[in-house]
């Protein structure tokens, strides 16, 4: 039976279209709604026409200070720990091995976060590693519950959502391009910079917008590893929402993450495609 | 001390690792109680059928959801329960009264059960969000084996809305040693924060203790809602955070295993650490703080009705009701537990403080519950 190709274009575009107009489109309206209205008498929302809500955002500069530059710095420290250990695997790895090797980097994803994050209290709590450095002598370090601590758990949960799209990019390299460029007399750092980098760079945009886009709204690892004092605007949002119930301050500045995440990512995009007409430039010389 | 069918809570479990970690419990116990090795049997408990009582429960259902406060009961009263009427005990643990409301307010808590404390109940019948209780589902309920002043706050308007559970106080526990001289008040709690103790000291994720303890520094009342006082708490506050280790509800595990040296803490909570360890004590604020009464509610359309009512009339059952205070150290207001509980649990200091302590002492009042500056306050405070 042959289908129409409107249909066949409705058929494939309906089931994800159902879902993110229910699920997606129609809440943020409802969010965006209430972003202009008022607290409730006992908490929750009321209905008015203000901005005062988002005058008052100024009042949470510090979560959206703490989310950009803690999503930033854990997204570069991820990859600068997870383009060398993917070179590594696509690369340098015997076949026979390679596939044991990657399994190992996603054995942490068999537990829960929340287990892992648990874990990280306790290494970085006082009886953990702090207590290794004092018996070196190293004083009185402490590291649960500060920005540092934030950061390591992050790196340590998103890295293999790093170390994959990186992988995947470079095992698909054409290694007979470094074959020419070592023919042509190349040394190898100037094939690396001007070849396997270059080619490898769609792996890291993706997997950096991967980490960074999940990152801006991360609450879990700041709740656990910064005690309720490093805050982000996921735990600023959930404190709006589940503590002071003020939905409506809570609704404008759920919107502002969103606009202030889009405007991040087209940055990031227009860096990216920059990048990548330079490398085409390269390409053609 | 198994309880197989309770979920553990993200707190306990941390607690009980922490236990283990001490040595202070077997690795049998851990597991046990962590579920961890006994997986199998909560897959049982996740079958209806297969639980032994299930035949006798009559229609109570299999399962009641408890929405409660961190270390505020006895596992092994929950699994005697399930082992009487087929309903196994499911636990939420929260750390503030506000976090409550908020759940209630948005809808589909699914609770069955939940543990209010006496400001709040007004705000909760107000909001239609908590029902008259039917009394003739609450046989051990006995309204003259209670002192007034605990249980006072549990009837709005002429109908009773909920029946005691425990009093306390909030006061302050420390490590002492680690203190050069132990603390009596609040101005110390806060200057000694910002000197010896720095990253040291835990408050509540709680504005009523928070910033009810903040405003007793300056001398003003726990329950001050006055923009100019508030403001004064709030300067204290923000001063003091850089000095935190951190703000939260659940301050057991970092004071036990030594990362915290002092906290804002209820009684019956700094009764279980000087029990455990008792280099930590306990002391109210000289200048008064919070005297608090818990109460047991059922929300409006709890999704098992009559399982909450049986879970309620089993726990102010006076000998259940004993052993969960023996195991939390909470006092009770409820005469007929008393008569059955240790004389020295009666004349503990930390449980029963003496009269001039207890008289400086505010019950929260329901204003701070609903007033928006206190929880804007508190969460400037908390994302600064």
């Amino acid at each position: 039976m042959a289908i129409s190709q409107r249909a066949a274009r409705a058929l494939l575009l309906g089931p994800a279209g159902l879902w993110y107009a229910g699920l997606l489109v129609l809440p943020l309206v409802v969010v965006l709604v209430y972003s202009f209205g008022e607290r409730g008498a006992a908490g929750g929302y009321a209905p008015a026409f203000t901005f005062a809500q988002y005058a008052n955002l100024g009042a949470r500069w510090t979560a959206f200070q703490n989310t950009l530059l803690l999503a930033p710095a854990g997204t570069l420290a991820a990859l600068l720990i997870a383009y060398p250990l993917a070179y590594f695997l696509a690369v340098r790895v015997r076949e026979r091995w390679r596939t044991l090797l990657l399994v190992l980097v996603i054995v942490p994803f068999w537990t829960s976060i929340l287990i892992r994050s648990y874990a990280w209290i306790f290494l970085l709590g006082g009886r953990g590693i702090p207590h290794l450095l004092a018996e070196l002598g190293m004083g009185d370090i402490r590291l649960i519950n500060t920005p540092f601590a934030v950061l390591v758990g992050i790196v340590y949960g998103y890295l293999p959502l790093m170390v994959f799209p990186i992988y995947v990019s470079l095992e698909k390299l054409d290694k007979r391009l470094l074959e020419a460029a070592g023919d042509l007399g190349a040394p190898p750092w100037r094939s690396f910079l001007q070849i396997t980098l270059p080619l490898s760079l769609p792996g890291v945009a993706t997997g950096s917008m991967l980490v960074f886009i999940l990152l801006m709204g991360e609450y879990l690892i700041p709740q656990m590893l910064g005690g309720g004092k490093v805050f982000f605007v996921g735990n600023a949002l959930v404190d709006l929402f589940l503590q002071s119930r003020n939905w409506a301050f809570g609704s404008a500045m759920s919107v502002t993450l969103v606009a202030v995440m889009l405007v991040t990512v087209t940055l990031y995009m227009r860096f990216l495609k920059r990048i990548g007409a330079a490398r085409d430039d390269v390409g053609l010389m | 001390m198994k309880n197989d069918e309770t979920p553990i809570t993200r707190q306990k479990f941390m607690e009980e690792l922490r236990r283990y970690q001490k040595g202070s419990v077997t690795r049998r116990h851990f597991l046990g109680v962590t579920g961890l090795g006994t997986a199998m049997a909560v897959l049982g408990g996740a079958m209806p059928m297969l639980h032994p009582g299930r035949a006798l429960a009559g229609d109570i259902g299999d399962r009641v959801i408890l929405a409660t406060w961190p270390n505020y009961h006895d596992p092994e009263n929950f699994e005697i329960f399930r082992e009487q009427t087929g309903a196994a005990v499911q636990v939420n643990v929260f750390g503030s009264n506000e976090e409550m409301l908020a759940k209630l307010q948005a809808g589909g808590s699914g609770w069955d059960v939940f543990v209010p404390t006496n400001y709040t109940i007004t705000t909760y019948v107000e909001a239609d969000l908590i029902e008259p209780l039917d009394l003739s589902k609450l046989p051990n309920y006995d309204a003259s084996a209670f002192e007034a002043r605990f249980a006072d706050a549990g009837t709005v308007g002429g109908k009773l809305y909920a029946v005691p559970k425990n009093w306390g106080t909030t006061g302050m526990s420390w490590d002492s040693s680690k203190a050069k001289a132990p603390f009596t008040s609040w101005k110390e709690f806060f200057d000694v924060t910002m000197g010896d103790f720095s990253g040291r000291t835990i408050v509540h994720d709680y504005q009523l203790t928070t910033i009810g303890n903040a405003l007793k520094y300056f001398g003003y009342s726990f329950n001050s809602i006055d923009p100019k006082e508030l403001a004064d708490a709030e300067k204290l506050l923000i001063e003091v955070k850089p000095h935190l280790f951190a703000i939260t509800s659940d301050y057991q595990p970092p004071m036990r295993n030594g990362d915290a040296w002092l906290t804002m803490c209820w009684t019956g909570e700094g009764k279980q650490m000087n029990r455990d360890m008792p280099e930590i004590q306990f002391a109210l604020g000289k200048e008064g703080g919070e005297i608090w009464s818990d109460y047991y509610a059922v929300p409006k359309n709890a999704p098992h009705r009559e399982a909450a009512y049986a879970l309620i009339n089993f726990l102010i059952d006076p000998q259940v009701n004993a052993r969960e205070a023996l195991a939390h150290g909470f006092p009770v207001a409820d005469a007929r537990v008393n008569a059955l509980l240790p004389e020295e649990l009666l004349n503990d200091p930390i449980l029963h403080p003496a009269a001039d302590l207890l008289d400086a002492l505010e019950f929260g009042a329901a204003a701070t519950l609903t007033d928006p500056n206190r929880a804007e306050l508190m969460a400037r405070f908390k994302s600064a």
